[in-house]
């Protein structure tokens, strides 16, 4: 039976680049992704700053090239843009000569295209476009990304708000190790929406401006969208194709935190307790971290939950930490899977990547994050924080090989 | 899908479905008794609220919920009646599927911010546009701080169910799970939820329970009333 | 003043699914937050849109929320002040 779990490819689409090369870059040059919307139409559309995907729908096909030009909500679209980019940096060309597996992530479905078709339908039940709404489930941008891709072995989809796709990845290295996949897509995608964007604004946690992760004054999240993959392999499918293994998924965990539907607990009980598991699992100290690429939305509450379990948990020996959803916008269920990339490239390149925005301490914590491009310091161990609504939260951590 | 079953019980333990809680057709089952049933054709809010006051529960948060989580919450507080916490809730695990995940309450939320004039989104509905906050309510109420997910396939799926519950036990991440089916659509729902345990292979109160399998789960699954 | 607050409690009563309680279970001067009633901040959200859709005033800061929305009487207080002004 298999024991580790590697990462040999990565795919992303974000607000920052369509590529994993072309974020990279963005990140280098400090070009965060975060501006009024472009795309969405929205009555909103210059009162909340997003991390929206540079490119239109018809742009998005035109990258894509699906086999079939069927209804391809947003959210599939960037899906199957990352997951397909993923396979290719694995070097995988024959889907079916290993048993491959696809879990993918999401909150919105294909809401995009549910909210075009829903104000026609509710002034009068004949109109409004069919093929808007046979996209909506969530399980149907999963089973469009597994057609696009040819995988056929192993389908599902998670959906536990924002911390899904760490979710999907764990899943995915538990196949492995159980010997039911060789390997495995995981990842999750997000589109923006309405549906959120007016959501999100109801609870009051949008930031008007450009979103302050860890910061005194910050004051919300941006919305983002976008989507990241990685392919998980066993040992014995790197040993037998000699694969460039990007990184280890050396250890993850899942606990709930038990307090409030949206708010996280003041002690950050349930953060403590899955990055507690993470390292259990990875056989881990606190003081093998390099890196801590945070789940920092920039609100009030997740920041300060965040920033006093990181006290906690590391107590003076806290690692280097910073958000980068200054970078992309807070894009929910895909968070964990474009996070998965950024882990892979700071240990790839040996990079700790800065948290944009940061200038004041939040005067409860004692640690700050970064805020500078680190590129001379060892990555070898990288913790991703994934924390969702409903007190979900998953802590995954990335080891070089 | 492979689940390699002939490796699911270790040495020393076995995994039981110590409880079953079934609420579908008006009607509600407590193992293998009917345990309430409403004759009159009422609307799902309607049932759940003479359900919630017949079982005398006293948690007044329940009516703030959605319908999706009120199917939820209720199932699991009627399974969990009287039941025997350890002192650490984060060895309790819950693992819930659906197909249409929280489509019934999207669906609410949708219409408050489709009118443009009277345009009152309410953040009360916008919380329950997730299925996970099911769990979340669940959670909350009796304090699980353990691993929880939830998973959207099409239909109810006993073998994804009995692989993912088998190996949070075979691998020690949880004593006891509740893992199970909650789906609510229009006038559409059931929930079938479960609570399994892991027991001691001569335990002295094991007589005559259920043996936690792909076989018994369907079993279950398909029990009318 | 007293007409307001007892539409007022009709009102919190069935935005926030206050289900088992009548008007008359609520004290009008107690806090609505933590204790008393003991809503949440999901709640304090939902008592700024009902202020918004049936009394067209908005809550612009949490500062200015926490005043507001204090008890059932100083919500009546500020919607009587809102009045007088328009």
């Amino acid at each position: 039976m298999s024991e580790r779990v590697f990462i040999t490819g990565t795919g992303i689409i974000c607000a920052i680049g369509n590529t994993t090369q072309v974020v990279l870059e963005s990140i280098r040059q400090s070009k965060h992704g975060i501006g009024f919307p472009t795309f969405l139409n929205t009555i909103h559309q210059f009162d909340f700053p997003v991390g929206e995907v540079k490119y239109s729908n018809n742009e998005l096909y035109d990258l894509v090239q699906p086999k079939k030009k069927t209804n391809l909500s947003r959210t599939a679209l960037l899906g199957m843009i990352a997951a397909k980019e993923a396979l290719k940096n694995a070097g995988i060309e024959n889907i079916s000569e290993f048993r491959t597996g696809l879990i993918s992530a999401t909150t919105v479905g294909g809401m995009d295209k549910t909210e075009i078709f829903f104000p026609s339908f509710i002034n009068n039940p004949n109109s409004g476009r069919l093929r808007n709404i046979i996209t909506h489930d969530c399980g149907d941008s999963t089973e469009q990304i597994a057609e696009h891709l040819g995988i056929k072995d192993y389908i599902t989809t998670i959906s536990t708000a924002c911390s899904s796709s760490a979710n999907a990845i764990m899943l995915g290295a538990r196949l492995i190790k159980n010997n039911i996949l060789d390997r495995v897509v995981v990842g999750g995608t997000d589109a923006l929406t309405k549906f959120t964007l007016n959501g999100f604004n109801s609870l009051m946690i949008l930031d008007k401006s450009h979103c302050r992760p860890f910061d005194e004054t910050r004051n919300g999240l941006n919305l983002g969208e976008g989507a990241g993959f990685v392919i998980l392999e066993s040992e014995k499918s790197i040993k037998i194709n000699n694969k460039n293994i990007i990184c280890e998924l050396k250890g993850y965990g899942n606990a709930c935190d038990a307090f409030h539907q949206t708010a996280s607990s003041p002690d950050g009980y349930g953060a403590c307790l899955a990055i507690s598991k993470a390292f259990e699992t990875s056989g881990l100290n606190p003081e093998d971290i390099d890196y801590i690429n945070a789940h920092g939305t920039g609100t009030p509450n997740n920041d300060l939950t965040e920033g006093k379990a990181i006290e906690k948990i590391f107590g003076n020996k806290d690692p280097m930490f910073s958000s980068t959803k200054s970078y992309t916008g807070h894009t929910l269920a895909a968070s964990g899977g474009i996070e998965a990339v950024f882990s892979c490239l700071a240990i790839q390149h040996q990079l700790i990547f800065p948290n944009l925005n940061f200038s004041n301490q939040m005067k409860e914590l004692e640690i700050s994050p970064v805020n500078t491009l680190i590129h001379n310091k060892p990555v070898r161990n990288v913790l991703s924080n994934s924390f969702g609504f409903g007190g979900n939260n998953t802590t995954l951590i990335f080891s070089k090989y | 899908m492979q689940c390699g079953s002939s490796v699911y019980q270790t040495m020393n333990k076995k995994y039981i479905i110590e409880k079953y809680c079934i609420i579908r057709d008006n009607t509600v089952s407590l193992d293998d008794k009917e345990i309430y049933h409403d004759e009159k054709e009422k609307s799902f809010s309607d049932f759940s609220k003479g359900l919630y006051k017949y079982s005398k529960i006293d948690y007044p948060k329940f009516y703030k919920m959605d319908n999706l989580s009120k199917l939820g919450f209720i199932t699991s507080e009627l399974l969990l009646k009287d039941h025997e916490w350890s002192a650490n809730r984060d060895e309790t695990g819950l693992i819930l599927c659906n197909s249409s995940a929280s489509l019934d309450t999207d669906i609410n939320h949708q219409k408050t911010i489709s009118n443009k004039i009277d345009y009152f989104p309410s953040p009360a509905i916008f919380v329950y546009t997730l299925p996970n906050i099911m769990i979340g309510e669940i959670c909350i109420r009796h304090k699980i701080t353990g691993e929880s997910a939830f998973y959207i396939t099409e239909h109810f799926d006993s073998s994804f169910i009995f692989q993912y519950v088998n190996y949070l036990f075979e691998k020690n991440i949880v004593n006891e799970c509740i893992a199970g089916w909650v789906e609510k659509y229009k006038e559409k729902y059931e929930s079938v939820l479960f609570l399994i345990k892991k027991k001691e292979k001569n335990c002295k109160d094991c007589k005559g329970n259920i043996i936690f399998d792909i076989e018994n789960i369907e079993k279950i699954y398909n029990k009318k009333f | 003043m007293e007409e307001i607050i007892i539409q007022l409690k009709k009102e919190i009563i069935e935005a926030l699914n206050l289900e088992e309680m009548s008007p008359d279970d609520i004290d009008a001067d107690a806090p609505l937050f933590i204790e008393g009633l003991g809503l949440d901040s999901i709640d304090a959200l939902e008592l700024n849109v009902l202020l918004e859709k049936k009394y067209g005033i908005k809550i612009n800061t949490a500062e200015e929320g926490k005043k507001v929305l204090h008890s059932v009487r100083s919500m009546a207080e500020h919607i009587l002040n809102h009045q007088k002004k328009n």
